[in-house]
């Protein structure tokens, strides 16, 4: 090295910009690193904007949320969504960062959720002195222990074997909660108040809001706790057994531990979501261990994406909607879900997270602009495919369902007869049309993205040959 | 901690390997002084890579001794061995494809510089860690491409890349598993060069083919014939033993003599 080099990296950071393989990005890192010929390096730290601007909207919305829908039902879906951001946070410090897919994670949050109700009943009792606030830090505790134990069994193996074995623990747990209803509470679950003790500062928990405003302080620190994690040299030595556990094994470090500590860091937050869902209503359930809630959590934070951060964010509020909205909206939800994730496995395996980075890339070169009439056409034209086969699935749930509230139903404003072929004829030539409108668009769409890509590509090697 | 006579960096004695019924390794043996350069050739199927995989803790040995600065590492995992101070690189590159050049070198000097399975403190406050790594980096030739994926790496730069993870923590004893495989020539001399450069001061054992490497390379070359060394000298002696040039070498080193001669 016989000329200095001034090499600075972009400093950007916080939920939005903190994907597990992107590298160096904290403050300390990211600036500027001024070399000369000696070995002597000079550093500063600027002040992050970025990360504050995004950590900050990040509380904000959170603060702001509850006035912005201030139904009952909004408030509500607020706090589950807040929960899973928790869950699914914690799922995906296995499955993104540590590439570990595991099939019982509802377990640790499950355990998690019983602990903090029967710890709320011995307060309730008298029999323990705690603040009712604090139960999700037990519960926390809990799903950290149960992860240590579990943990220990399941992170002997990687890849396949190690999904075998969490979907093998997960099974004989929820078998054990059909055995043991003394603490799982059988069929009825076992139910709390978590209106108890003497209010603080005149905070009851009672209220939803009191209670949503709690999940959003243990939502915002869990996920900046999380966030923290991948800077750590555990969170990173996590990526590097995703990527290559036998490389790993070459640079001193037994990949088992790696795995294990991750496991258990990962129950502890999965076990304050449990704790926090306990609270928020006041019944558990032996379902919260089941696999299907397993299968919630691992389809949400793929849905989300689950190679960046902030993609179970994502896929938490996904998750709510569906589980919420969707599910009362149609029968046939489950149908559009699996759908959904079908497209979206083969598509954007990424998730909704990847498709916004790379639009954000596009964007900071420029292209954007290219692509809007595109996207307009494409969701026009998938909103038609959307209604032909939507008209044709809710007509046969009809059929198959509410065969005795007569062959009329409402779709999309539009009255069908599920008994006329008028009715099919149209939902039919509806989709047709808009699957044939769908691909021309699309053919056009995946040209200009290639144009972009291509573009982009050009720019950044002549950005590197001005280096 | 019962240090045995040797004052060898690496020493094999009688050392088999067998996989099922097949012998591979015939009871090799080899004693590599501190600070030495050998390389390991022999033909194809001679056992060479098995042999770095034994020494590494890739495989367990069937039988015999290997010691490592005079203690036995035979039946420990390769991350103890490592941490006795034994780095290897492989014959593909076996990188952290979706980590950067930097987290890829930061990655190789946590464990040897005590960070172990840290969660408490922050990779960007460590800084002897990001020092060595920009330093590896800067050795490797590999700056101006810090902050890109491994993946994207051309093939010579991940080849760099594979020999920067492997010296960056710092290890006395260095196994290169052909270092230079699939590179042009000007980029296998540039490589040699690399490889002297940072290997200075440790012991190296480098798997080759390429003979003008490793005569560019060695103080000292090994000969595995069928999982046995049937020579180890300076390659002077090494090109006059009969045995050799029975065995394996005649043709290949003659014609790196004609090569060395026309230079």
């Amino acid at each position: 090295m016989n000329t200095s080099i001034l090499q600075a990296t972009n400093a950007h950071g916080g939920p939005g910009a903190g994907s597990p393989q992107a590298g160096p990005r904290s403050p300390g890192e990211s600036a500027a690193v001024l070399r000369g010929r000696g070995a002597k390096r000079y550093r500063f730290k600027p002040y992050n904007v970025g990360r504050w601007a995004i950590w900050g909207g990040y509380a904000l919305i959170m603060v702001l949320a509850p006035l912005l829908w201030t139904s009952s039902l909004s408030l509500t879906m607020l706090s589950q969504v807040g929960i899973a951001i928790i869950a699914c946070l914690a799922f995906n410090m296995l499955l993104g960062q540590g590439g570990m897919l595991s099939f019982g994670h509802a377990v640790y949050s499950g355990l998690g959720s019983f602990c903090a109700i029967h710890t709320l009943n011995l307060v309730s009792k008298g029999q323990l002195v705690l603040p009712v606030s604090l139960i999700p830090l037990v519960a926390g505790v809990a799903g950290m222990l149960v992860a240590a134990a579990l943990g220990f069994v399941t992170t002997r193996k990687a890849g396949t074997p190690f999904a075998m074995i969490t979907l093998g623990v997960g099974e004989l747990v929820w078998a054990m909660s059909l055995m043991f209803p003394g603490f799982f509470g059988g069929e009825g679950g076992i139910s709390g108040n978590r209106v108890v003790g003497k209010p603080f500062l005149g905070v009851t928990l009672g209220p939803q809001v009191q209670l949503y405003y709690l999940i959003a302080i243990y939502t915002f620190l869990c996920t900046a706790a999380m966030f923290a994690f991948t800077r750590t040299p555990l969170g990173r030595m996590l990526n590097a057994v995703r990527d290559n556990p036998e490389r790993v094994e070459f640079i001193g470090y037994n990949t088992q531990y790696v795995r294990y500590f991750a496991f258990i860091a990962s129950g502890f937050f999965m076990g304050i979501s449990g704790g926090l869902a306990a609270l928020n209503f006041e019944i558990v359930t032996a379902e919260v261990v089941s696999a299907v809630r397993s299968g919630a959590f691992l389809l949400f934070t793929f849905l989300g994406g689950a190679v960046f951060f902030f993609g179970p964010i994502i896929g938490a509020v996904l998750m709510v909607l569906a589980l919420v909205l969707l599910s009362e909206i149609t029968q046939a939800w489950l149908l559009y879900l699996g759908l959904v994730f079908t497209f979206m496995v083969i598509y954007a395996p990424g998730g909704v997270a990847s498709l916004i980075m790379m639009n954000l890339r596009v964007a900071a070169f420029g292209k954007l602009r290219t692509l809007w009439g595109s996207y307009l056409a494409l969701f026009g034209t998938g909103l038609g495919v959307l209604a032909g086969a939507g008209a044709m699935i809710e007509m046969t749930y009809h059929l198959q369902l509410n065969q005795a509230l007569g062959p009329e139903l409402k779709f999309m404003g539009a009255t069908l007869n599920a008994q006329k072929l008028d009715s099919w004829f149209g939902a039919i030539f509806v989709l047709v049309v808009a699957l044939g409108l769908f691909e021309m668009t699309r053919r056009h769409f995946v040209k200009q993205w290639g144009e972009a890509q291509e573009f982009i590509e050009r720019e950044i090697k002549r950005r590197e040959a001005a280096l | 901690m019962s240090k045995s006579s040797s004052n060898f960096a690496v020493e094999l004695r009688d050392v088999r390997k067998a996989f099922g019924k097949t012998e591979i390794i015939r009871g090799a043996n080899l004693a590599v002084a501190p600070g030495e350069r050998v390389a390991i050739i022999g033909p194809n199927g001679a056992g060479k890579s098995t042999l770095f995989n034994l020494i590494s803790g890739r495989f367990g040995s069937t039988s015999g001794d290997i010691l490592l600065h005079g203690q036995k590492v035979d039946g420990l995992t390769p991350y103890e061995i490592n941490r006795r101070g034994l780095a290897r690189s492989f014959q593909v590159s076996n990188l952290f494809m979706r980590l950067s050049v930097f987290e890829n070198l930061r990655c190789a000097v946590l464990w040897s510089l005590g960070y172990k399975y840290a969660f408490w403190r922050f990779l960007a406050d460590a800084r002897d860690a990001n020092d060595r790594a920009e330093e590896v980096m800067d050795m490797i030739k590999l700056h101006k491409r810090r902050d890109v994926m491994a993946m994207n790496l051309t093939y010579a730069e991940q080849r760099a890349l594979e020999i920067g993870i492997t010296i960056a923590g710092g290890a006395s004893v260095i196994l290169l598993d052909e270092p230079t495989a699939g590179m042009s020539k000007s980029e296998t001399a540039r490589f040699v060069n690399l490889i002297r450069e940072v290997t200075v001061g440790k012991t190296l054992l480098t798997v080759e083919h390429d003979m003008g490497v490793v005569f560019g390379l060695a103080d000292k070359i090994a000969v595995l014939v069928y999982g046995e060394v049937i020579a180890f000298d300076v390659p002077e002696a090494v090109r006059a033993n009969p045995r050799v040039q029975e065995a394996y070498l005649g043709s290949v080193l003659a014609d790196a003599q004609v090569a060395e001669a026309g230079h």
